[in-house]
């Protein structure tokens, strides 16, 4: 069943035409509906155990990011070093899943990460833009990929994707994943240049028919950035592409996430949504800089009994 | 207007001051609040711990704006609350009545006194740093200047009685420096204290700057005590035994505390209750350059 759905899949992606009527076919995402559900499911309450246990697993979700003009190596092996141990005084706080970098910076962290459980991600193919040729595409990610990155976040041509140029987003993906090699394919949508929500449904199912590992929302450059609802849709699209061919794909939401609360509406989300086993940082990650902070001061606060304050965790 | 001449009362609903809008407790609870004589005047939001932590929050994230301001424009700012408190003279006269069960006459005057008392302090934004800062003479070719600075976000427990002059007497020494304060408002009268955030609200005051609870001040003021981001507490409203609690968590962060004292609020107040909450900076420069 699995094989021939399988078969079915690769004819999809197999012309502009099949990929086209495969993508504009697929079921409406009701707007009101997904916003009233993320909404709905973000007053959840979560308190005491529950909490510091949603707490300690986002935190082992975190892609902690530095994407700045203005990162130095030093700026880079500091945040390596918060991603080993985010609490120096509290060694039980777990680490982190990854730091990502752009790739002339993949060395330095992976340099300062060697014999640590933490992965170096690695931005390519034109960050943030994805403006440029396939071949710059291809060497970009080539280049991450052989300084040590395990992880490669590519951004999907939106100018292609919304012209309805289907064919040329999933080969870029394609190769782009082969130029990964072992390295994991994290697939950037940049829902906020998407327009709609089936936008998002389409560009999920095809960043997965592509060979995409993970799907991941934004780049953190444009603004909305992740959104509960737009994580919403591409949640239900990793469950249904599961239920459709068994291979599991992971979720990414990027940008705009800065508080405790917030990370664990995404979590209930993730729960509701893909179901449990998407609840591990194989299958699902938080990319943010300031969340770990508030993470952390929110675990201290459960731990201490007493508000924490900024003052007492490092800047990033 | 009805039919039968009668018109149907609109009331005030009394909620919290938080970063410049006013919302109901996050705890959806109220308390009833009656005049001394007992009579029922209205419900007040009963704040929660975490509306606390949200009014630090916001006092934390006026604090750079507010401290960086120049003397001169805080000292304009607190000069408008005069101006729109005195606008009010009114509303305050009918509250401290309620409140205190004091004639009007003598409730005019406590509105006039907490009018000039913002004027004072007003006066002192510009001068505070001529009078407690120095050029120090120091043995070595240095020019050595000492500036005081504000300490940061302070936390407010508003002393009981007083509802007005008692709660303009804690909170302006504190902001006039550059600080930015919650203050917790005195429980058995807290109204007044939601009417002057109306008053914060329309002058010039930045959003957050002050934030004005009110509630339980048992319930609230050892969590701010105890906030690692609150750096100065004044416990003039607190009991002796919440006093001794609230400076035990204090001394986890090292706040600076101020003790409750006995305070006359009709005397000059004097400078301490601004110096209280001040840092002293002192920079050493090579002489000549």
């Amino acid at each position: 069943m699995v094989s021939t759905l399988t078969t079915a899949f690769a004819d999809v992606v197999s012309s502009n035409a099949t990929l086209r009527a495969f993508l504009r076919g697929l079921p409406g995402v009701d707007r009101v509906g997904a916003d009233q559900r993320a909404a709905m499911l973000s007053t959840r309450s979560i308190k005491t155990t529950a909490k510091a246990q949603a707490i300690d697993l986002a935190i082992g979700m975190v892609d902690l990011t530095t994407l700045e003009g203005a990162d130095t190596p030093g700026k880079v092996r500091a945040m390596c070093a918060k991603a080993v141990r985010p609490d120096p005084a509290d060694p039980a706080a777990p680490h982190v899943a990854a730091v990502c970098v752009y790739p002339d910076l993949v060395a330095v962290a992976a340099e300062a990460l060697v014999g640590s459980p933490v992965k170096v991600a690695s931005v390519s193919t034109a960050f943030p833009s994805g403006r440029s040729s396939l071949d710059v595409k291809v060497a970009d990610t080539a280049l991450a990929v052989a300084a040590g990155a395990a992880e490669i976040d590519m951004v999907i041509d939106r100018g292609a994707f919304l012209a309805g140029d289907y064919r040329k987003v999933a080969d870029e993906i394609a190769a782009i994943k082969q130029a990964c090699g072992a390295a994991h394919l994290k697939v950037i949508l940049e829902t906020g240049e998407l327009a709609t929500y089936d936008n998002v449904r389409r560009a999920s199912w095809l960043a997965m028919l592509s060979g995409a590992d993970f799907i991941k929302t934004s780049t953190g450059k444009v603004s909305p950035a992740a959104t509960l609802p737009v994580t919403l849709v591409m949640l239900e699209a990793v469950r249904d592409h599961r239920a459709a061919t068994g291979r599991m794909v992971g979720v990414k939401a990027a940008g705009g996430i800065r508080t405790a609360k917030d990370a664990i509406r995404y979590l209930i989300l993730v729960s509701e949504t893909a179901g449990e086993e998407w609840l591990d940082a194989a299958w699902f990650r938080l990319g943010a800089s300031s969340l770990l902070n508030d993470l952390l001061m929110q675990r201290q606060k459960l731990a201490t009994g007493r508000y924490a304050g900024p003052d007492y965790f490092t800047l990033d | 207007m009805s039919d039968n001449g009668t018109r149907l009362g609109v009331r005030k609903t009394y909620k919290l001051y938080i970063g410049g809008a006013f919302p109901r407790s996050e705890s959806g609870r109220s308390y009833a609040v009656t005049s001394s004589k007992g009579r029922f005047l209205a419900n007040a939001a009963r704040a929660s711990r975490k509306d606390a932590r949200d009014a630090v929050v916001a006092a934390r994230k006026a604090f750079p704006g507010w401290s960086g301001a120049t003397p001169y424009n805080r000292g304009q700012v607190l000069y408008r609350v005069a101006e729109m408190l005195e606008g009010r003279r009114a509303q305050f006269v009918t509250e401290i009545t309620d409140a205190d069960g004091v004639p009007a006459r003598k409730a005019g005057e406590l509105v006039d006194l907490a009018v000039d008392r913002l004027v004072w302090y007003a006066g002192w934004a510009d001068k505070i740093a001529s009078v407690f800062g120095a050029v120090n003479p120091v043995a070595g070719p240095y020019l050595n200047v000492s500036k005081p600075e504000p300490t940061g976000v302070v936390a407010v427990v508003a002393p009981p009685m007083g509802p007005l002059l008692g709660l303009v007497s804690v909170f302006a020494p504190v902001i006039v420096t550059g600080n930015t304060c919650v203050v917790v408002a005195s429980e058995r009268a807290p109204l007044p204290a939601v009417t002057l955030a109306e008053v914060l609200a329309t002058s010039d005051v930045p959003g957050g700057v002050v934030n004005i609870l009110t509630g339980r001040q048992p319930e609230l003021a050892p969590w701010l005590a105890g906030h690692m981001d609150v750096n100065g507490i004044d416990l003039t409203g607190c009991p002796a035994d919440l006093a001794l609690e609230c400076e035990r968590a204090a001394a986890e962060n090292l706040k600076r505390v101020l003790r409750p004292q006995q305070t006359d609020w009709l005397a000059d107040p004097g400078t301490s209750r601004m110096t209280a909450f001040l840092e002293t900076k002192t920079v050493w420069h090579p002489a000549g350059v």
